[in-house]
Order: C-alpha cells, then sequence, then structure tokens
C-alpha cells in the first residue's frame, strides 16, 4: 500500500511539472511579444521594458523558465521601479495590471469557490445518490422512465440555462429570494446561505444527472451479481438488498467521481460563478482572459491542474482503499 | 456529460463489432422510438442550419441589419409590439435594442453551434485514434510518452483551458474556426484511452495476429484490421461526445470569450438576454429552448447509437446481467 501510495504520489509531482513547462511553453514563448501580451495593451514602452526585465525575457528561454520554476518551489525576487518585492514560495508571478501577486489573488478567492463548492456538492450528491438508488430500486416502472427523463434533461442543459431560468423564477417573479449576491461566511453566515442558495441548486441540478446514472448503472450491476442472488434466495428483502448490497456497488465509483469533480471545481466552477456573480476563481479567470493579464491566466490555470491532479491521486487512493487489488496492479 | 462517463459509456460497447453491417444498426436505431424521434429533431435542425441562407432569403430577413424603427429607443430599446415583436416579417421577433430579425439569428446562429461542435469532434475522435493507436501499436517508449501526454491533458479542464488559451491567441484569428480547433484539440484524451484499450485488446486476437506475421507494415494492419473493428466505441464515442461540445461552444460564447459579434450563436445570445428577459421574455427563451432541444436531441440520439451498436448494453441494463467496465468510470 506504501509503494503504491509513493508510486501515485511520485506521478502527479512529475506529471505538475510536466505541466509547468508545457505551459511555460505555450503562454510565455509561443506568442511571441510576451512582455507586451503580459503587461498589458495599455503599457507604455518604458513598463513593457520593466516587465521584460523582470521576467528575464532577454534570457535564454530555459534560465527564464528556471526562474519560473524557482518562484513556485521556492520563491523570487522581483525588482519593481522603486525595489525588490519579494514573491515568497509558491510563486506565480505578479499580475501587471493589478500589481498584485497571483498567489494572493488565488488565496483570496479560494474561499469563495470553496463556499460555493461545497455546498453544491452536498446537494448534488444527495440528489443524484437519491435518484440513482430509487431509479435502481424502482427499475422497469414508470418512477424509472420519469427519472431517466429527468436525468436526461438534466445533462442536457447547461448550468447557466438553468441558472438563468432559477433567477428570473425566484429573483424577478415570484420575488422569494434576493439578487444572489456573495456574502463571506465569517461577516454573516445567514445572508451566505441565502445569497449562495440559487448557484447551489443550479450547480447541484446539473450535476446530480451525472451521479444519478453513475449510481443506478453501479447498482444494477451489482444487482445482477451471483451473491445478491443468493441473499434473495436466502429471503432478504428488496429494501435490504437494495440498500445493503447494492449501494456498496456504487461507493467506490461515486467517491472517484466526486474527488475529480471536486478537483475540477476548485478550479473554478468558471459558468456558474460568472453568471451568478460569485467573485470566486473562476470569474477572476474569465475576467483575467478578457483584459489579458497573463501571470493570472497562467497561474489560475496551473492551480486548477494542481487541483485536478490531486483529486486523481486521491480517487485512486480511496480506489485503492475501498478494493486493495488496484493497489497491486 | 462528464468526460469520465463518456469513456465509461463508449467504452463498454464492444470492440469487435457483431457481423451484422450498417443494415441491422439502422433497424435497431430505428427500432428505439425516443432515438428515431430524436434523430428526426436532430435531422431538422441540420437542415435548418445547412439551409440558413435559403430560409432567411423567404423570410426575406438578414441576421445583420439594424432596425432600429421597430424597437421602443424611449423605453431603452424593447421590441414594439407583443412577444418580442412578432409580425409577418419577423417570425420570431427582433433583438432588442437593435431591431435585428431574431429568426435569422437564431439559424444562422445553429450553423455556428452545430458547426463548431462538428469540427470540434471530428478533431477529437482524429487526434484521440492516432493517439490512441500510436499508444497501442508503437514501443514501449511511445506508450510511455503518450501516457504522460494523456496525463498532462486530463490535468486541465477543456473550460478553463480553452478560456486561457483565447487570452493569448490575436484577434484576427476567425473565431469560430479558433473555438472548434481548442475545444477538439484539448478534448480528444477521452477517445485515446477508449482507442488503446480497445487496441491493446485487438492485438492479441488471432486475425491481427495473422496480420502481423504476414509481413505487412504497423499502419496498414491498424487501417484495415483495427480501425473497422474500432467503428463501434469510435462512433458510439464521437455521437455522445457532439452534444458536450455543443455545450462548450454556447458556455465559451456565453462568457464573451467564444464566438464574437456580429457572428450569431445561441450561447452568445444568452448573454445579452440575460438583462432583458423583463422586457422581451422571448429573447431569453428561444436561444435558451433551442439549445435544450439541441442537446437533449443529440443526447438522445447518441444512447440510441450505443444501444443499436451494443445490443446488449440495452438488455443488460434492463434484465440486470450487466457486468464489467466498472473500472472505466474512475
Amino acid at each position: 500500500m506504501t509503494g503504491f501510495l509513493l508510486r501515485r504520489l511520485g506521478g502527479a509531482v512529475l506529471v505538475l511539472l510536466a505541466l509547468t513547462v508545457v505551459l511555460y511553453a505555450v503562454f510565455y514563448v509561443a506568442p511571441g511579444d510576451v512582455a507586451q501580451i503580459a503587461c498589458g495593451p495599455r503599457c507604455s514602452p518604458a513598463q513593457v521594458a520593466q516587465v521584460t526585465e523582470q521576467l528575464r525575457l532577454d534570457d535564454p528561454v530555459y534560465v527564464q523558465y528556471a526562474h519560473f520554476l524557482q518562484g513556485i518551489v521556492a520563491g523570487r525576487d522581483f525588482s519593481t521601479g522603486t525595489g525588490a518585492e519579494h514573491c515568497a514560495m509558491p510563486c506565480l508571478g505578479v499580475s501587471y495590471q493589478s500589481d498584485q501577486q497571483v498567489t494572493q489573488l488565488i488565496l483570496a478567492k479560494l474561499p469563495v469557490t470553496g463556499s460555493l463548492v461545497i455546498g453544491a456538492f452536498a446537494g448534488w450528491l444527495v440528489l443524484g445518490v437519491g435518484t440513482g438508488v430509487l431509479s435502481a430500486w424502482r427499475r422497469g416502472r414508470l418512477t424509472e422512465r420519469v427519472l431517466t427523463w429527468l436525468t436526461l434533461a438534466g445533462s442536457a442543459t447547461p448550468v447557466f440555462v438553468i441558472g438563468l431560468l432559477l433567477i428570473i423564477l425566484f429573483c424577478s417573479t415570484l420575488q422569494w429570494l434576493p439578487a444572489p449576491s456573495y456574502v463571506p461566511f465569517t461577516e454573516d453566515p445567514e445572508q451566505w446561505a441565502w445569497g449562495l442558495l440559487l448557484p447551489w441548486t443550479s450547480l447541484a441540478l446539473i450535476e446530480s444527472a451525472k451521479y444519478a446514472r453513475l449510481t443506478r448503472s453501479a447498482m444494477l450491476e451489482t444487482l445482477a451479481e451471483d451473491h445478491v442472488r443468493t441473499f434473495r434466495a436466502y429471503g432478504v428483502g428488496e429494501r435490504a438488498v437494495i440498500g445493503r448490497h447494492a449501494l456498496r456497488g456504487a461507493v467506490a465509483p461515486v467517491i472517484a467521481l466526486s474527488a475529480l469533480d471536486f478537483g475540477t471545481m476548485f478550479g473554478g466552477a468558471v459558468l456558474t460563478e460568472s453568471l451568478f456573480g460569485i467573485p470566486g476563481i473562476g470569474r477572476e479567470l474569465v475576467h483575467a482572459v478578457k483584459v489579458v493579464d497573463l501571470p493570472v491566466v497562467v497561474g489560475m490555470v496551473l492551480v486548477t491542474g494542481f487541483f485536478v491532479v490531486l483529486a486523481n491521486a486521491v480517487a485512486d487512493l480511496l480506489y485503492a482503499l475501498a478494493d486493495r487489488r488496484v493497489a497491486l496492479s | 456529460m462528464s468526460e469520465a462517463l463518456l469513456v465509461q459509456e463508449a467504452g463498454a460497447a464492444p470492440a469487435v463489432a457483431p457481423a451484422s453491417g450498417a443494415r441491422s444498426f439502422w433497424r435497431r436505431l430505428r427500432a428505439q422510438r425516443a432515438a428515431s424521434a430524436a434523430a428526426l429533431v436532430v435531422l431538422l435542425l441540420v437542415l435548418t442550419a445547412l439551409a440558413a441562407p435559403l430560409l432567411t432569403a423567404l423570410a426575406g430577413q438578414d441576421p445583420n441589419t439594424y432596425h432600429p424603427d421597430l424597437v421602443d429607443s424611449a423605453a431603452g430599446g424593447v421590441p414594439i409590439g407583443s412577444f418580442g415583436g412578432v409580425s409577418g416579417e419577423h417570425w420570431l421577433g427582433v433583438e432588442p435594442q437593435t431591431g435585428r430579425d431574431l429568426f435569422a439569428r437564431i439559424v444562422y446562429g445553429a450553423r455556428v453551434s452545430l458547426g463548431v461542435a462538428l469540427v470540434a469532434t471530428a478533431l477529437q475522435i482524429a487526434l484521440g485514434l492516432v493517439i490512441g493507436l500510436a499508444a497501442a501499436l508503437g514501443s514501449r517508449w511511445l506508450d510511455q510518452l503518450l501516457g504522460r501526454i494523456t496525463d498532462i491533458n486530463v490535468a486541465l479542464p477543456v473550460m478553463v483551458i480553452a478560456l486561457a488559451l483565447l487570452a493569448i491567441v490575436p484577434a484576427a484569428f476567425p473565431r469560430p474556426v479558433l473555438i472548434a480547433l481548442v475545444i477538439g484539440g484539448i478534448g480528444w484524451s477521452g477517445m485515446s484511452k477508449i482507442v488503446r484499450a480497445q487496441a491493446l485488446t485487438l492485438k492479441s486476437l488471432d486475425f491481427v495476429a495473422a496480420a502481423r506475421l504476414s509481413g505487412r507494415g504497423t499502419w496498414s494492419v491498424a487501417r484495415r484490421e483495427l480501425l473497422p473493428s474500432l467503428a463501434a466505441p469510435v462512433i458510439t464515442y464521437a455521437a455522445l461526445a457532439f452534444p458536450t461540445n455543443i455545450i462548450v461552444e454556447a458556455a465559451l460564447s456565453f462568457l464573451g470569450v467564444g464566438i464574437k459579434p456580429p457572428t450569431p450563436s445561441w450561447g452568445q445570445m444568452l448573454t445579452e438576454a440575460d438583462t432583458w428577459y423583463q422586457a422581451a421574455p422571448t429573447y431569453l427563451l428561444i436561444p435558451a429552448g433551442l439549445l435544450f432541444v439541441t442537446v437533449l436531441a443529440l443526447t438522445v440520439l447518441g444512447e440510441g447509437v450505443r444501444t443499436a451498436l451494443d445490443p446488449r448494453a440495452a438488455s443488460r441494463l434492463r434484465v440486470g446481467t450487466r457486468t464489467g467496465g466498472k473500472e472505466e468510470s474512475a
């Protein structure tokens, strides 16, 4: 088990390292006029010259990259007009448009995205697994057909469409809810929850479709196995067969998919955040893309990659814990 | 649909298709009522997209002409008339503020949505096939290298990396082409994983071994022996990836980094519709509804294709004798 863990983590670190190379090549080498792009369209030649110096763009590419990597693993110093600014590890660079360090920027947004993802996650897990269990239990009946179509409809709806409709229905037409807004949990927990209710609901509705499908098919798979037939032959009731045995078969795949989704969304639930105006990582990324704030864009992609790779490793680990045979292969 | 699920569902189709051919595939597809209805809807949409210039000519409109006389500028640009200004000339009403014909923009928007998704899917499949086959048939070293590249690809969620790439590409690059290239160019890892796994299985079968032993080149074997057998999983994957790509394009355009005006796109219409839903609800509901219907029809059709190519899948699920494929869901 320890060997498996070490190998898996080693692999994850290598992927991340490769990711920094790829991102550096794509975003800092390929475009050519990097200083101008990174600095933004409104930069004066003097500012561009300063960026060129900061990013050491006059050095050979591998030296530039070495500094980029050094910033991430050990921190680095940036010369500003007046002196040197230290950027502590993990340093993802400095935004030339807001003069903020990218790492600080992302850290400040993390609790916002976290609030959104955690609440939505609870929702889609309950809703998705519940729907899956129900349709596996009522298989072949009307309930299952209805749920199957609902699930299909859910997977065919983009999150921004359902979100828009929910805003119109609950905020404008019925006026049951205030317009969605983000209030930090530490400031006012009640406002925090009310402001996030619609984003949570939209995200949970859309995501739960996937989980319903997965749960249902995993449960049907287990129900077909010999040991379940044996239980039935012994007179174990349908409720116990579904609740105790079939559900067990769905646990591992649901955990694995959850870990992946969790990782992806921490890199920014881009659409949900943009639609509802939640100032999280995803919305910041869209903003950075629109104003071409290169260091922020690259930093965000790298952080997303980090979360996904981490989540993948955790998913594998959970899988191995659930089924020891995985660790041996 | 998420990639993990896509891989699971498409990967479940048997690598060696039953020796039945196209005719029985169509029969099995037609036998499914929902899939047939979905196919009809898709056909209609495709025809609409293809015939966009014809249809708009028939309506006597074009997507980019402003009609300032049809909106009430005193009320901020709300279309004059009921249902967003529906009339004999403007079948679906007009766009708020500009007064552009909504029917024409919707029809041309269908071209963009379907066209971008089609090119993106084709690119995904082509890249996935080449990379998957190369990994399965090439040297061990190549397999390792491609495996790591796939790992990196998996670490980058399509939405995030597509957004990021759009930041550095010069504005002069034609947007629809760019979006298709970006979605297709980064979304190949699911396909390549399936192809690699299936090709490795096929490689060990007698007919492939015989072809290899007869001294034919690797690519000849891949093309003549493996590709026909890979058809089922590849077609299934394509059919299920297509609606996903429509959503991605709509999402990027919705965020304002995809298709740029004046080119119409359903996702982009929704961004603007957001602020108009009270005064002109149809401006929001029409693109939203079409997006929903298109993706739903394509998904149902995709499911139908999967069932038709792997008849056991349906009966397995119904009777509940399904086995295998669980490990793919990670």
